[in-house]
């Protein structure tokens, strides 16, 4: 990790690999919700309402993979003082926000014709609320410590701290077994039949890289937009 | 009930906050490091 600490080393890296994911990524997502909407068949249980699956579960998995990556680069700064890893973590931040959204209303529209109702208090839905409501606050946060610079550690204790709803969103339908389905896919297999999982596992992969691909455009603008201000404070001065 | 409205409006949501965040992500980078190579030029 430590060798992209070089902002120089990064960018040369990050340049050519940020079309590369985002073609790649669109692509596999175009590709799966075709097939998610026009492709697969209905479940026999939920009926078509299946085919939001294919926008709720990748919105999910980098809602909360996004608060990973926070969480990581935040430990990074703090133990390391890797200079890149609050840029990474701010990119992080928008996009995570963002996806976490999307996941609480495609979900509630897919709540909505099999359970009966948008919202319900459950612990799967609650603690995914309360992932939103820390990606705004560490937004605004991290928003003020890059104005001041001090409290950028502040931001980063935060990030670190609030990776304590990663596993509680996880093993939510666990712990609570309320409205919300138990994990269909784990590490021993798949309840999903093959037909169905298909184009989750393609959508899945997918937004991931497109992901990737947001995540490298918004660190290459905040690091080009520090070289400017450097820049700018350098003419002043003079 | 007629599930295809909330189908269609969960596709929607999502192409269309994807589409917008790529967006504004790229238009930030390249205005970020146009203004960037403009300054180095100029030095």
């Amino acid at each position: 990790m430590h060798i992209f600490a070089n902002p120089a080393r990064f960018l040369s890296i990050a340049r050519p690999l940020t079309p590369w994911l985002g073609w790649i990524g669109g692509a596999m997502i175009a590709a799966a919700l075709y097939a998610g909407l026009l492709i697969t068949p209905p479940d026999y249980l939920q009926g078509e309402s299946v085919r939001i699956m294919y926008i709720h579960v990748p919105a999910a998995w980098l809602g909360m993979g996004g608060w990973t990556g926070i969480a990581v680069a935040s430990l990074m700064q703090l133990i390391w003082r890797h200079p890149l890893a609050s840029v990474a973590a701010r990119a992080i931040a928008v996009p995570g926000a963002l996806f976490a959204a999307i996941c609480l209303v495609t979900g509630s529209l897919w709540g909505r014709p099999t359970w009966g109702t948008y919202w319900e208090w459950d612990g799967r839905l609650t603690s995914m609320l309360v992932l939103f409501f820390l990606y705004i606050a560490y937004i605004a946060l991290s928003s003020a410590g890059a104005e001041r610079g001090s409290s950028d550690r502040i931001s980063a204790i935060f990030g670190v701290v609030g990776a304590i709803n990663i596993p509680i969103i996880h093993y939510s339908v666990e712990w609570w077994r309320t409205l919300h389905q138990g994990q269909s896919i784990g590490l021993g297999g798949s309840k999903i039949d093959s037909s169905l999982l298909w184009p989750l596992l393609v959508s899945t992969l997918g937004f991931s890289l497109l992901f990737g691909a947001i995540v490298l455009m918004r660190m290459r603008a905040m690091l080009a937009e520090t070289k400017v201000e450097a820049r700018l404070k350098r003419m002043t001065a003079e | 009930m007629n599930q295809w409205p909330f189908i269609i409006a969960a596709y929607a949501i999502g192409i269309v906050g994807t589409v917008a965040v790529t967006a504004l992500s790229y238009l930030r980078m390249r205005r970020a490091e146009r203004q960037a190579s403009a300054l180095t030029r100029r030095d």
